[in-house]
Formats: C-alpha cells, structure tokens, sequence
C-alpha cells in the first residue's frame, strides 16, 4: 500500500474477492446434487400438481397417434406397396397426418400410386389430412422391380415411413378441472382412509417409540453379548420389507400360518383368526409390524442419546438416596424428552408417507387403506392417473404443515 | 402396602409373573421346535410361581434351580402341569426339565440377595427392574427371532408338510440335499440368480453414484460461506421427506413417455436420487467434526481446494464413507416401490420386484420364504459383518424407513 491511510484502519466490508470465490466454488460443488434433486423431486412435484388438475387415465399417457404398417405384395405386374394406417384411438382424432416414405434403389413406380399419396423422384408423400377415432385404411403404391422377391420384399420394408400427425394430449393443454379432486373428497371414504391413516401413524410411531424406549433401557448396560443383542435387535429393520412382510403374512395365514395353529392348540382362540382379513384386525395388525419394524430405530436413537447422559448426575441421585424409578423419571426421561419429540415427530411424517408396508400386507383391503395406498390404488387399479394425483396432492399438503411444526419444533430442541 | 414388601410376599408375586412368561415361554418354544401341543397350564404355573418365588429368596441359585425342577416335575406328575404337552414322554420330560430350570434360574436372578423380611423402596424397585429386564429380553428376542425362525423354516418345507401341521417346523433330515429344492428352484427355472446379479450391481452403482454426488455437496454445505447456507442444509432435510408414493406417480409417467419404464437405466437413474439427501446429510455432519485446520494446512502448503477433498478430507472420512455406503447400499439392496412399479419385464427384475412376483397363488408358499431368505441374507451377512458402521450410519443422519 503505497499512500497511508488518511483515517484510522477499517475493517474490510461486504464480500470481497476470496468470500465471492468461495460461494462460487460452492455452488459448483453443489451443481450436480442440485440438478439431479430438480429433476427428480421438484420436478414431479409440479407436475403431481399439475395433473392433478386434470382428468386423466393410465390409457391417456399413450396419446392417440397414426399407426402405419408397410408391406410388399403381389408379383410381377401387380406388384404393389401397401400401406395400411389406422389411428391407434377409437374416438380421438388425430389431425394433419402425413405419410412420407423412400422408394428402396430395386424398386420403381408403375404408373401412379393411389390418392392421396404423390410421388416425387423415389419419395412418396401421403396427406391424409385428419383422421377420425377408429379410422383405417390402406393405400397402394404399385411398384415393379428386378431380382429376388424376398429381397424386393425385405428392402421395401426396410425402409421404415415416416409418419407426422398432431392429437390433443390431455397432459399438455391448459384444460384444468377440479374434478379429480370432487371424486376424492366425495362421499365419507376419504374421512374414513384419512382416520385410517392417522390412527395407523398415531400408533405405530408412538408404539415404535415406547417399545424402542424398553429396548433402549435394557440395552443401556454393558454385558458379554450386549453386541450381538443389539445386531439382532436391528434385524427387522435392516431385512428387506417384502421379505418381512411376506413371513408375517405367511405365519398369520388363517388355514396354514403357524400363529393360528399355535393359539388353537395353546386353547387361546376356537377357529382361525384371519388376521389381515378382518376389521378391526388388519389395522391392529399392520400397526403392530410397523411397530416391530420400526422401533429398532427408536432403539438406536435413544440408546445413543442414553449413553451420552452423564453419569455424574446418577452418582449425584444415589448420593442423595434415589429409587431406580425415581432415577428413571426424574433423571433420565427429561434428559431424553428432546430426542423423543424429535425422533416422534420425524418417525410420525415417515410413517405418514410409508406405502411399502401395507401394500404388501393386505394391499389396502379390510379396512386397512391409507393416503399413499390409495394413490395407487386410484391410479393403478382404477386406472384414474388424476385422482391419485389428487390424493397425492393432499399428502403433500398435510406433509408440508407437519413439516413447518417439525421445523419449529427443531429449532428449539438441539437437533438430528 | 409398606408391610406387603417383604421379601417372600414380592418373591412370590414376581414369581407368579415369571412363572407365566416362562410356561408361555417354553410352550411355544417347545411348539415351534416339536410340532405337538404345548400349552400353559394355569393352576400349575400360579403355583409353580408362587412357591418357587418364595423359595428363591431363602436358596441360592442352584438351590432354586433343583426347586424349579422338582416343583415343574411334581406338578406334571400330580395333573397339573405348568406346561401342559400333548406329546410323546421324552418332551414332557425335557418340558418339565427345561420350564422348571428356567424358571429357577430366572427367580434366582430376580430375588437374588433378597432378605426374606420387609424391603426397602430401593430392593423392591431393584426386583421388579431385575423382572422387567428378564421379560424384556425374553419378549424382544422372541419377537425378532420368530419371524426369521418361520421365515428360514418354511422355505426348507414340503407343501403337504406344510398343510398337515403349520407348526411342525422340525427338518426331515432324511431328504438330504432336497431340504433345498425351493432354492434349486428359484435358481434354475425363476431366475433368481439373475435377480440377485441385478440388485447387487444396481445397489453398487447406486452407492457410486450417491457418494460422487453428496460428496461435494456435503463438502460445500459443511465447509465453505456462502449465501444460503442454512437453507440448504435444511431443505436437504426437507427434500427427505418427500413421500417416495408422490414422486413415484410422476416419475412413472414421465418413464412411460420417455421410454424408460423397464430399463435398468431408469432404475439406475432413479435410485441415487433417492439416497443423496441423506447421504449428503449424514456427509455434512461428518465434515463438520472434522478439525479445519488440517485443511487450512494444505490449502496454506499450495493445494487447490479439490485437491484438499481428495488428499486430505476423504482419507480422514473413510469410516464415515463406509457408513455412507452401507447405508445407501441398504436401502437400494431393499428398495421395493420403485422397482415394483417401472419393471415388468421379468428378465430385468430386482430381487425384491422378483419376490413380488412369486406371491401368487400358484406359487407354492415355500419358495416364496425361500425368495426372502434369499434376499435377507446377503443384506444381513454384510449388516452382521460390518456392524459398527452400520450402528453409526443409521445414527448419523437417518431416522428414515
């Protein structure tokens, strides 16, 4: 610095150069991971909002187009190229179809092809106009040619046409009408899968959670074998959940499961429970795998949380003559307040989202269907791509005000 | 309730509640590993209970096992058997031997040091934890290990032996190497060879994918300024807690248009994108414990900030990049939703979208258990073997299922 300061030395302000090298290296670093989420997640998601606004089926995402075959027929003075069209819809039209096609080098024309198609030098070019729902026909091109008619025939189909013609694609017009979401809100079986939801939410990730705790509490001591009960403890979150899901079916099975013939012989129930086939029953029932299959993690968390207490405060609690009990609820539970208000409010929006599961165990029957099953099952098996959306939609929207309070409330507790 | 605390009247309701988790106990243990009938007998338990949790505070713990076994032998002898079997004379003895020496053993340990006389509020809470703690480990291994123990059990079965008696879960030995021939099966004639390729390669390059894309992320997030920041890491979060069934609709008909639907490529695709947020969630925390200075370090020494990454961050964060992987590897090894919806092709199935398709009626049941054992335990071997990075992986940044 040639010239000295004239007033007393600041401190630099704002970003300089190296601050503004920084973000820029940072966000290349993120570039990719950005892209690939964009496309991936906030892409669909405007389209969920999208289509959910409009009626569409699992029939529509093939939109109606021409369908031309091409063949080679006939010998000699009759020979001719046949070109068969027909529109793959039944009652859309499909408007400005236009065929255009090559003439292989063996083949020439015999005299003129049929309306509507011209030909020019080897070209051929079809103007069918607009084309109805179920409309076919079939022009011919007669043609001759020297050698080989398998090899007339192959270099004539060889040379695949081209065919141009624009339909309304349901997906992309500016149509917009709110009855997907009439259909789901209609009548009372929206209410009744959204308590369904919720109590099977409610309960599995407080269930987890309670479970998860005990588990937490009997682990929390070092023994010969502690590792090998905590390894075995995870197992029914790290297997597979179709594997899982299908031995609980396969053991609750009403004629050949193993439960059922256990609690008979043990004198517990009289004839076979079908367990995922009943109400209330299923719902009990899924409630419970979410429960077995989840509170591994609770487990996990807590136990985690537990051996990072201090065990100064319990030497301090003996000292002062403290009950076990007294220890656990004086002691330890408010130390594991913040965790368990956590891990409950995450696990709760998990659990809201979760499909595999009873999809797999009873596929959303006896009373068992959830939000995200019945997106599937209105997309899928009802073939209505709007109305799940639609379901998806709602999802989304309860999902988005769990996650303000979850926010909220993650900002006060030191956090995942 | 304070003259109630005596070591006997405590010894002997802690003995009644044992006594039946133990009867229980045996009873399906005994079920499940005979076939015959076993069930609890309730005067025989209460009783067994009552006078073995008295006795137990007076004896040692061999004293209480000779206890146990003689009241379960006394009780059987005279009609009224704690466990009640149905079955041939050697499995009503190992039943008596087997419920008496646990319920002993289990007492003893319980009411161990007891003195006979009124407790203090300390000795009586100690008890009923030291109770506590013995029913939870018999309930928690009983409810994990049932399901596998079923699961492995059923693929090993013949259909009729399934039928005839479900709970007959004991190996005819006789058959020899035909113990196997549901895995013979699903090798040869359904592929599964195949399928186990498929979802290995799938999940390997899902984890190479994820890591070359958290890693920078993760780095930046944790280590430089910039505007935003915050936000970034937190929508990480958020983006997590999108529901796959939301996203699955969409990505399905964008495949279908696009022609991806029943390509690995898709699924390749797709599955990475699922596993970076939490990957470069776990990633950042990682970073973050990471001392600075030794970056600072090489940055000072003429190293280009990639260059750090690479010499200096990633060989400090190898445990954290092998929770990482096994995690990320985890959920693409057990994804189902996904594969399930985009593939119908059966020579392009994963493992789990090829377990889906043996849940038909058709399909004997055993081949189905022997589809899951196929695809648990390979996840299950490499859970078991690598266990310490597995723990921290799921604690790190995941409470997600």
């Amino acid at each position: 610095m040639s010239s000295a300061p004239t007033s007393a030395p600041q401190p630099p302000r704002g970003r300089g150069p190296l601050a503004r090298r920084e973000a820029r290296l940072a966000w290349q670093l993120l570039a990719p991971t950005l892209a690939a989420v964009s496309l991936v997640v906030i892409l669909p998601l405007l389209a969920i909002f999208w289509i959910s606004f409009k009626p569409v089926t699992l029939a529509d995402l093939r939109p109606p187009a021409p369908v031309v075959r091409e063949s080679l027929r006939g010998s000699g003075d009759k020979m001719r190229i046949e070109y068969s069209l027909r529109n793959s819809s039944q009652d859309q039209t499909v408007s400005g179809v236009v065929l255009t096609d090559t003439l292989p080098d063996s083949l020439s024309f015999n005299g003129q092809p049929e309306a509507p198609c011209v030909a020019d030098g080897p070209a051929i070019t079809c103007d069918f106009g607009d084309i109805e729902g179920g409309f076919r026909t079939r022009v011919a091109i007669p043609v001759t040619g020297q050698g080989d008619e398998d090899a007339l025939e192959a270099a004539a189909e060889g040379s695949e046409p081209t065919i141009t013609g624009t339909a309304p694609n349901i997906l992309t017009n500016l149509n917009f009408s709110l009855k997907n979401f009439a259909r789901v809100f209609d009548g009372s079986e929206f209410w009744r899968v959204l308590g369904v939801t919720l109590f099977y939410t409610f309960f599995g990730t407080a269930g987890a959670l309670v479970v998860g705790l005990f588990a937490a509490l009997l682990l929390d001591r070092s023994f010969k074998g502690q590792g090998i009960l905590r390894g075995l403890y995870l197992f029914p979150y790290v297997a597979p959940v179709i594997a899982v899901a299908f031995t609980w079916v396969t053991l609750f099975d009403p004629f050949s499961g193993s439960a059922n013939a256990l609690l008979i012989r043990m004198g517990v129930s009289e004839g076979a429970i079908n367990f995922f086939g009943e109400r209330p029953l299923a719902l009990i029932m899924v409630t419970l795998f979410e429960v077995w299959r989840y509170f591994p993690l609770s487990f996990l968390f807590i136990l985690a949380r537990m051996q990072s207490i201090d065990t100064d405060m319990y030497e301090a609690a003996d000292m002062d003559g403290a009950s076990p009990f007294q220890k656990f609820r004086y002691l330890s539970l408010p130390q594991l307040l913040g965790i368990l208000s956590v891990l409950f409010l995450l696990r709760f929006i998990w659990t809201f989202n979760k499909f595999d599961d009873i999809f797999l165990l009873t596929g959303g029957n006896a009373g068992t269907r959830v939000l995200t099953v019945s997106v599937y099952e209105q997309a899928f098996d009802l073939a209505n791509i709007g109305a799940g959306a639609a379901v998806a939609v709602v999802i989304f929207l309860c999902l988005t005000i769990f996650s303000i309070f979850f926010f909220h409330v993650m900002s006060r507790e030191e956090g995942l | 309730m304070q003259s109630l605390r005596t070591g006997y009247l405590t010894g002997a309701a802690l003995g009644v509640l044992w006594s039946f988790t133990m009867a229980v106990t045996v009873a399906v243990a005994m079920s499940f590993a005979t076939g015959d009938g076993f069930r609890p007998g309730i005067i025989g338990f209460i009783l067994a209970g009552l006078i073995c949790g008295a006795g137990s505070v007076l004896v040692g713990r061999w004293g209480a096992v000779a206890l146990g076994v003689a009241l379960y032998a006394l009780l059987t002898f005279v009609g009224l058997p704690p466990v009640r079997a149905e079955a041939e004379l050697l499995h009503v003895v190992l039943t008596a031997l087997f419920g008496g020496a646990a319920l002993g053993l289990g007492m003893a340990a319980i009411t161990g040091g007891l003195p006979s006389s009124a407790l203090t509020r300390h000795e009586f809470e100690a008890a009923v934890i030291r109770f506590l703690t013995g029913f939870g480990y018999v309930f928690f291994t009983a409810i994990v290990v049932i399901p596998f123990y079923v699961m492995v059990m059923t693929s090993l079965k013949s259909q009729q032996a399934l039928l005839q008696n479900p709970l007959d879960f004991s190996l005819d030995l006789s058959r020899g190497w035909g113990l196997f021939d549901s895995y013979r099966e699903l090798l040869t004639k359904y592929n599964f060879g195949r399928y186990l390729m498929t979802s290995f390669f799938i999940s390997v390059l899902t984890v190479l994918i994820t890591l070359a894309f958290s890693i920078p992320g993760a780095y930046a997030v944790a280590r430089l300024r910039f505007r935003g920041r915050t936000m970034m890491s937190r929508s990480v979060l958020l983006i997590y807690m999108v529901p796959m069934i939301v996203l699955a609709l969409p990505i399905y008909i964008g495949f279908s248009m696009a022609g991806l639907r029943n390509t690995l490529f898709g699924i390749v695709m797709i599955y990475p994108v699922t596993t970076i947020p939490v990957a470069l969630y776990m990633l950042q925390g990682y970073f973050r414990g990471l001392p600075a200075e030794v970056e600072e370090a090489g940055l000072m020494d003429g190293l280009s900030r990639l260059a750090v990454i690479w010499k200096i961050t990633l060989p400090l964060s190898l445990p954290a990049l092998a929770s990482v992987s096994l995690y990320v590897f985890m959920i693409a090894w057990n994804e189902f939703l996904l594969a399930f919806m985009l593939l119908d092709d059966p020579s392009k199935f994963t493992l789990t979208r090829g377990i889906a398709s043996l849940n038909s009626s058709e399909i004997p049941r055993q081949h189905l258990m022997a589809g899951a054992v196929i695809a648990t335990v390979p996840i299950m071997a490499l859970f078991l073997g690598l266990e310490r990075f597995m723990t921290r992986g799921l604690t790190a940044g995941s409470v997600k299922g």
